[in-house]
């Protein structure tokens, strides 16, 4: 698709609709699938925002709605099984096998190829994660398929039963929808946190398709050698940060960054920033926020001389609750934020700390 | 050691407007550049090549004539070859059409030189995909290596090599056999400086063209439009929300009461948030 909103879309008018005659050999192809993604006993948190939205689909579609996990015997996959139709999958495709330890190109991809050959899914979704990107794309290259990376909206088009993945363009400037109409499975993935995590049902439950791999140790050529963990305590945790205060160019000096940090400390938070300034080496570029860093969904985002430019706002308009600082009451990020302020950061942020530890120690008192 | 390296030229998209009335992109006037992710490729490259000397660097590109000028940049930080694969057939490719029309290209590349190691970019910043790198390597089954951060060690002779992956919550050191893909980590390394000589050899370099033919298509309806499993069928601008920030403003407009006025309303209207700080702190 990439090519094409680039090549085509802004020469000539997009495609279109074409005719929607479905190739037949893809007649039986049926139900929804999302591929539950998990590293060292623990599942992405992107694979149950995924079931979320697959639950929709299926349902618009009245089909079934399916989890597959791939993994080593007695592992955790049975957990993840049992945890995925919590989050709304009917049923589960289940590839166990010792060569599934960690996450290997080949093994997974011929693992998740036979599953869809063998089961025939109309919908494949994964995380728009490395380990996702690394799969999605061998899988659909495998099965000459067509996959819309990175989307940020899932619709089903019931005239022909289609997928309309809808993705930012052009630097988040312009959306597109693609459709895949005469190839099946139709796959996506989709960026973690773009999608809201769907309820946790305790009560549901499941039926388990096991599949067998089918491959031996000497088929794989790349052999995982060590795993070296990333120090989960240096490491800016953005992605599931509840509450995040960042900063902007406006802040001008990177002294006065320090005030961010300040009222992070006092509210407990993660501190985000825009692009310039992580190009300019304030803070490390785990924090960036935005279509080329993370994108975030807390409680409360807290953005100060930030002007929120599109490529910024896509990663942030989630929130639940948006303040905004900006010394220019035209600042675009007004036309989205909850709250605005219109004043001078340097001003404003050290009055906010202030406010903020004296609410806190009464609410203390109080309890 | 042969290794080929893809770049993509793409319009710098810092500089790419939106027309307000057609929403259409106005590219007039946006400078292409060379894909930035793809010169993290480059200089990897570039560096194994200074690391088993007598190797040669192959840069391809597929896309309109003008491309040449991002092979021709290619030649200036060091590469030997240039290749661009141009054909109004591949008009409208997709990821997948792409990575055909690449992958075909690769294997005429092969006749002259068996291939050891191709690098991709990341990813594109047009088309942001990351699909094209993957689809290549399994077009020519070559293993794929993915988010590489570092290549720790090359064994021609054994024809192994060890690099680091990033993957969730780490990094993984995996051992493989060339031929391989690989795909650089921005920020993993930085472009080296085009030396006086290159400059000028990358400006007199006679190019290879390529059409269709010479690029070794087999099946034209794998490329361009025709080939291409998804169809963009629609482009618009993103909905303008209707509700605007409520301004918080009070007579005195100094901070301080600004501060407070704002956590009033923020601790009644988000009762959550009170408790969700008053959790933390
Ligand atoms: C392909 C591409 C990808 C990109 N990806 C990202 C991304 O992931 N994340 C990202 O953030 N950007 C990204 N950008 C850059 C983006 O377009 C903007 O340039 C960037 O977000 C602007 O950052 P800023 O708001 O900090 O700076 P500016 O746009 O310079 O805004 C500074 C703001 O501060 C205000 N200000 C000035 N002084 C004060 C003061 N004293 N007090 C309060 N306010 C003040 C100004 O009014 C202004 O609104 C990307 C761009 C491209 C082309
Ligand atoms: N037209 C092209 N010509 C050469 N290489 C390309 C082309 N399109 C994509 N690539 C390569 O594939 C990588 C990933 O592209 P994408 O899948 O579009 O994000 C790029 O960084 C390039 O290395």
């Amino acid at each position: 698709m990439s090519e094409q909103t680039q090549q085509n879309a802004p020469a000539r008018k997009p495609a279109g609709r074409r005719k929607a005659e479905l190739d037949p050999r893809f007649a039986s192809y049926k139900g929804v699938w999302v591929f539950i993604e998990h590293e060292r006993g623990t599942a992405h948190p992107v694979s149950w925002e995924l079931l979320g939205e697959g639950r929709k689909l299926a349902d618009r579609l009245g089909v079934e709605l399916a989890g597959v996990v791939m993994g080593t015997p007695g592992g955790d996959t049975r957990r993840f099984c049992a945890e995925a139709f919590r989050y709304g999958a009917d049923l589960c495709y289940l590839v166990e096998d010792p060569l599934l330890a960690d996450y290997r190109n080949e093994p997974f991809t011929k693992g998740l190829t036979d599953l869809v050959n063998t089961f025939q899914p109309e919908i494949l979704l994964l995380g728009a994660t490395p380990l996702g990107r690394d799969l999605a794309g061998s899988v659909a290259t495998t099965l000459q398929t067509g996959l819309t990376a990175d989307c940020t909206e899932l619709a089903i088009d019931m005239e022909n039963r289609s997928l309309a993945a809808t993705r930012p363009t052009f630097g988040g400037s312009l959306l597109c929808t693609i459709v895949t109409l005469n190839y099946r499975p139709q796959m996506a993935t989709v960026r973690p946190r773009v999608m809201s995590m769907p309820a946790r049902d305790e009560g549901r439950s499941g039926r388990i398709v096991e599949h067998a791999l089918g491959m031996v140790e000497t088929d794989i050529v790349t052999k995982v050698l060590e795993f070296i963990p990333d120090n989960l305590q240096d490491k800016p945790q953005l992605a599931f940060a509840d509450i995040i205060v960042a900063g902007g160019r406006g802040l001008k000096k990177p002294e006065n960054f320090q005030l961010v940090w300040d009222l992070a400390k006092v509210l407990g938070a993660e501190v985000g920033a825009s692009r310039p300034i992580v190009q300019s080496g304030w803070v490390e570029p785990e924090r960036q926020v935005g279509q080329s860093g993370k994108t975030v969904r807390p409680k409360l985002y807290i953005a100060a001389g930030i002007s929120g430019a599109v490529q910024h706002r896509v990663g942030m308009e989630g929130s639940d609750v948006i303040i905004a600082i900006n010394n220019d009451p035209g600042a675009p990020i007004f036309d989205f934020a909850t709250y605005g302020i219109v004043g001078n950061a340097m001003q404003i942020l050290p009055a906010l700390t202030e406010a903020f530890r004296q609410q806190i120690a009464t609410v203390k008192l109080a309890g | 050691m042969h290794i080929v390296v893809c770049i993509k030229q793409v319009p710098d998209s810092a500089q790419i407007r939106v027309h307000p009335v057609t929403n259409t992109i106005m590219r007039q006037g946006v400078p292409a550049i060379v894909n930035p992710y793809d010169l993290y490729s480059l200089e990897e490259a570039l560096r194994l090549k200074d690391q088993f000397p007598g190797s040669r660097v192959t840069v391809l590109s597929m896309g309109p004539p003008q491309a040449e000028t991002a092979l021709r940049k290619a030649i200036s930080f060091g590469a030997d070859e240039a290749i661009l694969v141009t054909d109004r057939a591949f008009a409208g490719s997709d990821t997948l059409a792409t990575s055909y029309a690449l992958a075909s290209a690769i294997r005429q590349i092969q006749q002259d030189m068996p291939v050891d190691l191709v690098f991709a970019g990341k990813q594109t910043i047009d088309g942001d995909t990351a699909q094209v790198g993957p689809g290549i390597a399994k077009r020519l089954d070559m293993r794929l290596l993915t988010y590489v951060s570092r290549v720790d060690s090359l064994d021609l002779e054994r024809r192994e090599i060890v690099v680091q992956r990033r993957s969730e919550g780490g990094v993984q050191v995996l051992k493989s056999r060339l031929p391989v893909l690989i795909t650089m980590l921005e920020g993993t390394n930085e472009m080296r400086f085009a030396t006086m000589p290159n400059m000028f050899r990358a400006a007199r370099y006679p190019l290879k063209v390529w059409d269709k033919d010479a690029a070794g298509i087999e099946d034209v309806s794998k490329t361009g439009l025709k080939g291409s499993p998804t169809i963009v069928s629609k482009v618009f601008a993103p909905t303008p929300k209707t509700v605007k920030a409520e301004i918080i403003d009070t007579e005195s407009n100094n901070p301080k009461d600004i501060a407070v006025t704002l956590l009033a309303k923020l601790f009644t209207r988000h009762p959550n948030l009170q408790a969700e700080i008053g959790k933390r702190s």
